[in-house]
């Protein structure tokens, strides 16, 4: 099985006399509210999806991975995961060396954050370096607008998981991901990442990396995304569909990871592969465009970003794909590598013909998708 | 800003050696070096302790009760 990232897979949830002490002692403590993002960095933290993080980072990590894309300690590492104090908040509430209650919009505390770390940071600085641009277009640019300015850095004890709404049954920890692929017997496991509906072109990528490997995880991510992304509850339903008439039942699993996009291009690119090793996978997917948004990042900026380390340093193989589509010369799926069709030769649509053609009720070509995931999508835009 | 620390004297020698092992590390400083070697041991002490008090197994392991739990939520979703 392949080892965490750090070596050591994280558990941050106390239980037993700890966690009835932080309990205690909690309505006592200064209080943060959480959003969605931090929500969901505090529940990946506690069972290690995040390792070697034991915590919301450290101002000297902080530094490090914005200044040199690596943990303090040298470990690969692309993108800040971190805590803002609110904007109006005060900062002095917050204080090195001492304990601050994290929790849920709704009140439910989900951990204890033992404060190591308080500093002011520069949003441009990282944005730039991180997200490669200031650009208030960008998405993760407007979240760094949004939140304050101080940062609290220091390891978490979680006292209550995080409780999701939906999806309970295909939301696996690390460790459960892990059992599984070792009661499968799978010694080698391919992740695909998704914040989108998939159509064929993904399906094909994830079936040629299903030829070389012994499992697939299908692993969308379902945390928050962009209001204009299609909606996790239609996403879901798209990959169930696929899964259902399109795949190996042995051989295929559908999981969800909870994780928020940054829509970060390359950064988070190499965030989703350490994540992904520390679920127990060996091979992880990077396609044309990997996270990004926009014309912020060049197609295959996610694919040389990991060039950047040494072999073996991020420890998940990857495997990188071209832009693949509906090739009408040799009547199947193929890349540009794959394939010696001219441009009128691919069946390949854009986003937005592909919207146009959902909201006037008009199915893509199967070509491009199947009939099942043109009808979910289709509905459900007629529902909204 | 203000951080909350204090001063902890070492012999010179190991922090000569440690100067020369930070050299082109991502630690900017002996101190930043000894903080994270600390946080370690003592987030390690810690976790065998917990572990030790509640007679749990390590996080990547299942106790025999747990595992059952999760082989039947894996088959639950038709994996197993």
């Amino acid at each position: 099985m392949i080892a965490p990232h750090g070596g050591r897979l994280i558990n941050r949830v106390v239980d037993g006399a700890e966690r009835d002490r932080l309990l205690g002692a909690a309505p006592k403590l200064p209080k943060v509210i959480l959003n969605a993002r931090e929500m969901a960095d505090v529940d990946m933290i506690a069972v290690g999806a995040m390792s070697p993080l034991e915590g919301f980072m450290t101002r000297q990590d902080y530094d490090s991975v914005v200044g040199r894309r690596r943990l303090q300690r040298g470990l690969p590492w692309t993108v800040p995961i971190v805590l803002a104090v609110k904007p109006g908040s005060s900062a002095e509430s917050y204080q090195e060396g001492k304990d601050v209650a994290l929790e849920t919009s709704d009140g439910q505390l989900l951990a204890i954050l033992h404060v190591e770390s308080k500093w002011k940071m520069d949003k441009g600085d990282e944005a730039r370096k991180v997200l490669r641009t200031d650009d208030k277009a960008h998405p993760g640019v407007q979240y760094l607008e949004s939140i304050g300015d101080t940062y609290l850095g220091g390891r978490i004890s979680v006292v209550n998981r995080l409780k999701y709404e939906k999806y309970h049954q295909r939301r696996l920890d690390p460790v459960e991901t892990r059992t599984l692929f070792k009661q499968k017997g799978w010694k080698s496991v391919v992740a695909f990442q998704t914040r989108n509906p998939i159509h064929r072109a993904h399906e094909y990528l994830t079936k040629v990396a299903l030829e070389v490997v012994d499992g697939l995880m299908l692993h969308p991510l379902m945390g928050e995304t962009k209001s204009d992304d299609v909606p996790a509850d239609v996403r879901m339903q798209c990959y169930e569909a696929l899964l259902a008439g399109y795949y190996p039942k042995e051989r295929t699993c559908l999981v969800v990871y909870p994780q928020a996009m940054r829509y970060g291009g390359p950064s988070e690119a190499v965030l989703h592969a350490i994540c992904r090793k520390n679920y127990g996978v060996t091979h992880f997917i990077v396609g044309r465009d990997h996270a990004g948004v926009g014309s912020y990042y060049g197609s295959y900026d996610a694919q040389k970003i990991f060039d950047e380390y040494a072999a073996g340093e991020i420890g998940i193989e990857l495997l990188k794909f071209e832009n693949s589509f509906w090739c009408k010369r040799t009547g199947g799926m193929a890349s540009t590598k794959s394939s010696p069709a001219t441009d009128g030769e691919r069946v390949m649509l854009s986003g937005t013909q592909v919207r146009e053609m959902l909201r006037s009720g008009t199915t893509p070509p199967p070509e491009f998708t199947r009939p099942e995931i043109a009808k979910v999508l289709i509905d459900a835009l007629k529902a909204r | 800003m203000l951080e909350s620390r204090v001063t902890v004297k070492i012999p010179r020698p190991i922090y000569r050696k440690i100067q020369l092992v930070i050299e082109h590390s991502g630690f900017s400083s002996p101190t930043d070096f000894i903080v994270f070697v600390l946080r370690d041991l003592l987030g390690e002490a810690e976790r065998k302790s917990h572990a030790a008090a509640a007679g749990a197994p390590h996080p990547e392991e299942f106790s025999p009760h747990d595992l059952e739990n999760v082989k039947q939520k894996l088959k639950n979703l038709g994996y197993l």
